[in-house]
């Protein structure tokens, strides 16, 4: 029988023996890599929606307030996807003619409901409810991103368990004062940017973070049962 | 020729090995299966309905229902009047159905800027953002037929709508209408007042508040 492999095949078994390490590190960070890829979170991706809706321009550019359409979110587990008389209490008079907002008008007409791609799902497993995070002063930007200048609106966390832990862990890196929770251009405290609260001046979010910890009684929680109940 | 001889003599000893490959693909293929079968989205997906859950079940593909048209839920049977309307006996009053401490009108103030801001805003001068974007104009609350309106108008408006203004009733609860018709009055008495209204003792606080009041305004403004 005549050999089956060349000899310069040994080279490469050789290589390969003491390459599996590498091979297997490479799949890893591979896996890794599909893992917080935008293909797979949906972070940064924009869905199509039925209406073209901008955060940037209705609450950026008109400052309009998070609660005017998301009215639920301060005593709801769900912030609340405005009705489309919501939409209508502005668009019956103005950009009437836009054929961009027609979707909206057949709604309000034929009381149809406008249907939206949901950004930001978790799944059924797990109980999240936003009245307790911005009841302690956690801001809406913190998870949902600079939203006020999304022109369409995308993910911006990856809502994994390790993204919640991370601030469940230390609550502190995240806090904010009560009164900054729906600014949507809120800038944490910097050496540069002083943010006041209570009299204070804090100019580091973490010496403020504890202080906002201790003073609205954040609690660290880890417990399993905290969102999968 | 020999490599054939060679070749038989190896399935020969493969035959005596076959039934322990075929256990083992065997169980490759039960353990591929049992993973696979693993596979499944039943605890990511429940067969329950949340917030906004869409459904075949009805025509509309809501699974939220509105309630079935007469029916009242416990608790919500609106037997005061002048609470949920505004009126008394059908007149609209000028009193409000609670009394209002500086914590309501901080809570009407707080839903002021959010809700009415857009067109009517901060100061009630009815030169909101949307109305700069073309939005009709509505009036001022510093005119003085506003000024003479009942609290209860206030109450009806938000709660029904008038003219372009669309009902409110579905973002605000009665209660923070009620402080928002509170603070509208502050606004109306903000620009409506002399000196005579302020306790003496008071007065010499007036230009130190006054400085605040200019603060709270700009970074109310810059909201």
């Amino acid at each position: 029988m005549g050999q089956i492999f060349h000899r310069s095949t040994n080279m490469v078994s050789r290589i390969s023996i003491y390459g599996a390490v590498l091979i297997i590190a490479a799949l890893a960070y591979a896996l890794y890599a599909i893992a917080m890829s935008p293909w797979y979170t949906n972070v940064g991706v924009k869905l199509q929606q039925p209406v073209p809706f901008s955060h940037r321009h209705h609450a950026g550019e008109l400052g309009i307030d998070c609660r005017y359409c998301h009215t639920s979110v301060e005593n709801s587990s769900f912030a609340g996807v405005p009705p489309t008389q919501t939409c209508m209490t502005c668009h019956s008079q103005i950009w009437t003619n836009s054929s961009m907002l027609e979707p909206v008008r057949a709604s309000y007409r034929n009381d149809t409901s406008l249907e939206w791609q949901r950004v930001n799902a978790l799944p059924d497993f797990v109980y999240f409810d936003h009245s307790i995070h911005i009841a302690k002063g956690v801001g809406c930007t913190t998870c949902h991103g600079q939203i006020a200048e999304m022109p369409l609106t995308q993910r911006a966390g990856t809502l994994y368990m390790s993204w919640c832990l991370d601030c469940h862990r230390q609550p502190e890196k995240n806090l904010r004062p009560k009164a900054e929770v729906f600014d949507p251009f809120y800038q944490p405290p910097s050496r540069l940017h002083a943010v006041t609260v209570d009299g204070m001046e804090f100019t580091d979010q973490l010496t403020m973070g504890r202080y906002l910890r201790k003073e609205y009684k954040v609690a660290s929680l880890q417990y399993c049962s905290t969102c999968h109940r | 020729m020999k490599l054939k001889i060679d070749r038989s003599a190896e399935s020969h000893s493969r035959e005596a090995r076959r039934p322990s490959r075929l256990r083992i693909g065997m169980a490759a293929a039960c353990l591929g299966a049992f993973i696979f079968c693993g596979c499944r989205l039943d605890m990511h997906i429940q067969p329950k309905y949340l917030p906004y859950e869409p459904t075949s079940f009805f025509a509309d593909g809501r699974s939220e229902r509105p309630p079935v048209p007469g029916t009242v839920a416990r608790g919500q049977l609106r037997l005061d009047e002048l609470f949920y309307t505004g009126r008394e006996n059908g007149v609209l009053v000028d009193k409000f159905p609670f009394p209002i401490t500086r914590a309501d009108l901080e809570r009407g103030r707080e839903r002021y800027n959010v809700y009415c801001t857009p067109c009517h805003d901060y100061t009630g001068s009815g030169q909101g953002m949307i109305v700069r974007r073309g939005f009709p104009q509505p009036p001022s609350y510093h005119i003085q037929r506003l000024r003479d309106e009942p609290a209860g108008h206030f109450f009806e408006v938000m709660t029904d709508g008038f003219g372009a203004m669309y009902s409110y009733a579905a973002r605000v609860e009665p209660a923070d209408r009620w402080r928002i018709a509170a603070y509208i009055r502050v606004l109306q008495l903000s620009h409506n007042a002399r000196i005579s209204d302020v306790p003496e003792s008071e007065r010499s606080q007036l230009s130190q508040s006054s400085g605040n009041q200019n603060s709270a305004q700009s970074t109310g403004q810059a909201q």
